[in-house]
């Protein structure tokens, strides 16, 4: 059987609910974190599967590369944030920091 | 002497007192005596300066009918009001009359007033009043003649007050005021009369407007009434009847100022004025005007009888006076009007002054004995002051037969000219007319008694009280303006002729101005007699909107004569001359009785004044209680005020107070409706939208759980929504 788009849509796709299963389910700030970087890593999986099959050519790889760096910047801001929820709360369980609680 | 340096100098004199007024009333507390001093001295350069401005007015511009400037006051829109001020012959005379009696009563109260401890208010006040007074003399406008005017009326309600202390001379001091301000109310429509007619408060801007056939409203009618209305004015400033009440009670004074304000000079401001607009006068004015003064000439010589009061004869003396000088304007003898306005000042302030002189006598006899109750100004206290105030019995003698009216004296010449021209006028005019001159005669034959009478109780016999034995002639100051003011009341001033004033200056240079009311409006003998040739004198009766003149009188044809400052020879001139012998010989016979009466009363007691009284008791009461006169006003105006405000006191209390609790009640009721409106409907509707959101608020608020992954749950479900609508 040949390897077609369709399958890289699957992976992609088992690898994007994976990622928002473990940003919901997750306690810990870093494992959402993991989880978030695998929604990206999906939607990169995503853009190559169109650039060789989808006709979107380098334009889907450019994107791919600008998610890469996009995700290095997000996670160095995201790691900063979760660094300074640990020093005010001593912990990094997401589930209770709910000061934004109206 | 150019004629700007004429009104400069008159400016000059006009400002000099108000000097003095400033000087005094602001620094007067330390000045102390000294502001008596340079009060008078003031009055003293003003005195010398206005002989120089009157003698140049008199000689070099004799011929100019006046010296005068005029400039805008104001622009208003397209109306300009115009003033100015000018120097003519009656006001150059009134400028000497002025200045020297106010110089010697300044002088005459540096003794008079030396206790008193205000001192030097007094003489800021006097210094007031002179300007005040020059002013008035100087106008050529009626605007400021009715400024001055009403300033001579605030410095003569400050001088009446002066002793405020006293109830009574606060009392007097606002009756004359208020009296005097009904007669300004008439003077100030009758300038508003004119000003609105003719556009300008100059008195040779409405005489042109007169003379040139204007009349105000278009009615002859209007103009009579305008000449009433400004002698209301005179009416009030110079007590004419009926508002000659105030005068008598403005002698709670201090003697000094009666003899300057009250006696001389303000009073005489209302025939000063009257003679500055004779020209505009109608024949009916002038008949009103005639019968005012011979009324008042009349009654308050009826009342001057009877009275003990010394200043208080002399008051009613000079209310009678003023009534010969108003009577005599009103029939046309303009001259002899002015000219008993001047020698009356002279005689009248001598009079004044004499009785200040013994007043002040009594005042230092009555301190030396410790009387303190005895009453200084009663006749009936005094008596043989001759042997122990010689000097001042000489001027007061001198003075009296001067009022009286006996030849060598100037007030002989002035009063016959009076009573002579009131012979004419009768005899021109004719049927109830003749009532003029009988009652002018019969009132100078009381003069004469009453006069007589003051002097005969007062100065001869033996002392009525201990006081009067203790008095002592005054101080050189005191007397001295006495007997200046005597040598004035000396013919020679006058005339060379002691018995007839016919060939003096006077009958030059205050001779008749040209009227200028037209012919049909006029006496025809106030008109300039006309050429024979052009004598028509259509003695036709015209019928002019009014009943009182004798209609053969009125002259139809319209005058052309140019006015000439000199005036013109009229007929009443003529037949004034024809009776001035009858008049003369009249007028001594009466006064002559008047005299014999009185010394034979008072002075040889043939008849007892007592027993007399008893027999006219009813008369003699009229008299006494001044023919009711303030108890008929207290009665109608005074008690007609007081019902009057009662009255709308009721209306305030009732009608109004109930439309204006009724409209509070009502706003109440209704304020408590919309209370009722806001508290529930508008409060509700605020009220339900707040709880409508906080219930949302709190309902959706659980939304908020802070949770970022919870957060996430929500965006995908969006997402997938999102999804499920787009696929």
């Amino acid at each position: 059987m040949e390897i077609g788009l369709i399958h890289y849509l699957i992976i992609s796709g088992i690898l994007f609910s994976l990622g928002i299963f473990g940003i919901i389910t997750r306690k810990h700030a870093v494992m959402v974190l993991m989880g978030l970087e695998l929604v990206l890593n999906a939607a990169n999986i995503n853009f190559i599967a169109f650039a060789k099959f989808g006709g979107m050519n380098i334009e889907g790889h450019i994107a791919a590369i600008f998610v890469i760096i996009l995700a290095a910047a997000e996670a160095a801001v995201a790691l900063a944030i979760v660094l300074n929820i640990y020093q005010n709360f001593k912990h990094v369980n997401v589930d209770e920091v709910d000061k934004l609680k109206g | 002497m150019t004629q700007d340096l004429v009104l400069l100098l008159s400016i000059i004199i006009l400002l000099f007192p108000f000097l003095g007024f400033i000087i005094n009333i602001f620094l007067g507390k330390k000045l102390g005596k000294i502001s008596g001093i340079i009060g008078t001295t003031i009055i003293c350069i003003d005195f010398v300066l206005a002989a120089l401005v009157a003698y140049t007015k008199l000689s070099t511009y004799a011929d100019l009918q006046i010296v005068q400037t005029r400039f805008d006051w104001i622009t208003l829109g397209s109306s300009t009001i115009t003033v100015g001020f000018g120097i003519d012959n009656i006001a150059a005379i009134m400028l000497l009359v002025v200045t020297l009696i106010s110089f010697l009563v300044h002088l005459f109260s540096t003794e008079y007033m030396s206790e008193d401890r205000c001192y030097y208010k007094f003489y800021a006040f006097l210094g007031l009043f002179t300007f005040s007074m020059l002013g008035i003399v100087m106008a050529n406008n009626f605007l400021l003649m009715y400024i001055f005017w009403e300033l001579v009326g605030i410095s003569s309600y400050l001088l009446i007050g002066f002793w405020y202390e006293k109830n009574s001379a606060a009392n007097a001091g606002k009756k004359a005021f208020i009296t005097n301000r009904i007669g300004d109310l008439g003077f100030f429509t009758g300038i508003m009369i004119l000003y609105f007619t003719y556009g300008s408060f100059m008195y040779e801007d409405v005489f042109a407007g007169i003379a040139s056939g204007v009349m105000p409203f278009n009615s002859p009618l209007m103009l009579t009434f305008a000449g009433i209305f400004i002698f209301m004015g005179a009416m009030g400033k110079s007590a004419q009847f009926p508002l000659h009440v105030w005068l008598p009670d403005a002698m709670e004074g201090p003697t000094p100022v009666s003899a300057l304000i009250h006696a001389a000079t303000m009073v005489a401001a209302g025939v000063y004025l009257v003679a500055k607009v004779f020209v505009m006068f109608t024949a009916d004015a002038l008949t009103f005007i005639a019968v005012i003064g011979t009324i008042t000439a009349f009654l308050s010589a009826t009342i001057a009888i009877t009275q003990t009061d010394f200043k208080k004869v002399l008051a009613y003396s000079t209310v009678s006076q003023l009534g010969f000088m108003i009577m005599s304007l009103g029939v046309g003898g303009y001259t002899n009007g002015f000219f008993h306005l001047m020698t009356h000042a002279w005689f009248k302030a001598a009079l004044f002054l004499a009785a200040g002189s013994v007043i002040h006598a009594m005042h230092h006899a009555m301190h030396h004995m410790h009387d303190h109750h005895s009453d200084p100004q009663d006749i009936n206290n005094m008596g043989g002051l001759r042997k122990t105030m010689p000097w001042t019995y000489r001027t007061f003698i001198f003075v009296t037969l001067a009022l009286a009216g006996i030849p060598l004296t100037s007030g002989f010449l002035s009063k016959d000219g009076i009573l002579a021209g009131t012979l004419a006028y009768a005899n021109l005019t004719g049927g109830w007319h003749w009532i003029i001159p009988v009652m002018a005669f019969s009132a100078a034959g009381m003069t004469a008694f009453y006069m007589f009478r003051l002097m005969i109780v007062a100065f001869h016999g033996e002392p009525k009280t201990e006081i009067a034995k203790h008095t002592k002639e005054n101080k050189f100051v005191v007397v001295f303006p006495l007997v200046v003011l005597s040598i004035m009341s000396l013919w020679v001033f006058y005339t060379p002729n002691p018995i007839n004033a016919n060939q003096g200056w006077i009958n030059k240079v205050v001779a008749p101005p040209q009227t200028v009311v037209p012919a049909a409006y006029q006496w025809s003998f106030l008109l300039p007699e006309k050429e024979e040739t052009n004598v028509i004198a259509e003695q036709t009766a015209v019928a002019v909107a009014n009943d009182s003149i004798s209609e053969e009188v009125i002259v139809e044809e319209h005058k052309t004569a140019e006015p000439s400052a000199h005036g013109v020879l009229n007929k009443l001139q003529e037949e004034t001359h024809h009776f001035h012998y009858p008049a003369m010989f009249l007028s001594l016979l009466i006064a002559g009785m008047g005299i014999l009466l009185a010394f034979v009363i008072y002075q040889f007691k043939y008849i007892s004044a007592d027993k007399l009284e008893a027999r006219f008791k009813f008369l003699h009461t009229l008299s006494l209680r001044k023919w009711y006169f303030d108890e008929i006003y207290n009665a109608m105006v005074v008690g007609g005020t007081v019902l009057f405000a009662k009255l709308l006191g009721m209306f305030d209390n009732y009608v109004v107070d109930g439309i204006v609790n009724l409209s509070a009640y009502l706003t109440r009721v209704f304020s408590n409706l919309t209370g009722y409106f806001d508290n529930y409907v508008v409060d509700g509707i605020v009220n339900f939208t707040a709880s409508f959101t906080g219930f949302w608020g709190s309902a959706l608020k659980k939304m908020q759980t802070g949770r970022v992954q919870s957060y996430i749950v929500f965006v995908l479900l969006g997402v997938l929504i999102l999804l499920y609508f787009i696929i």
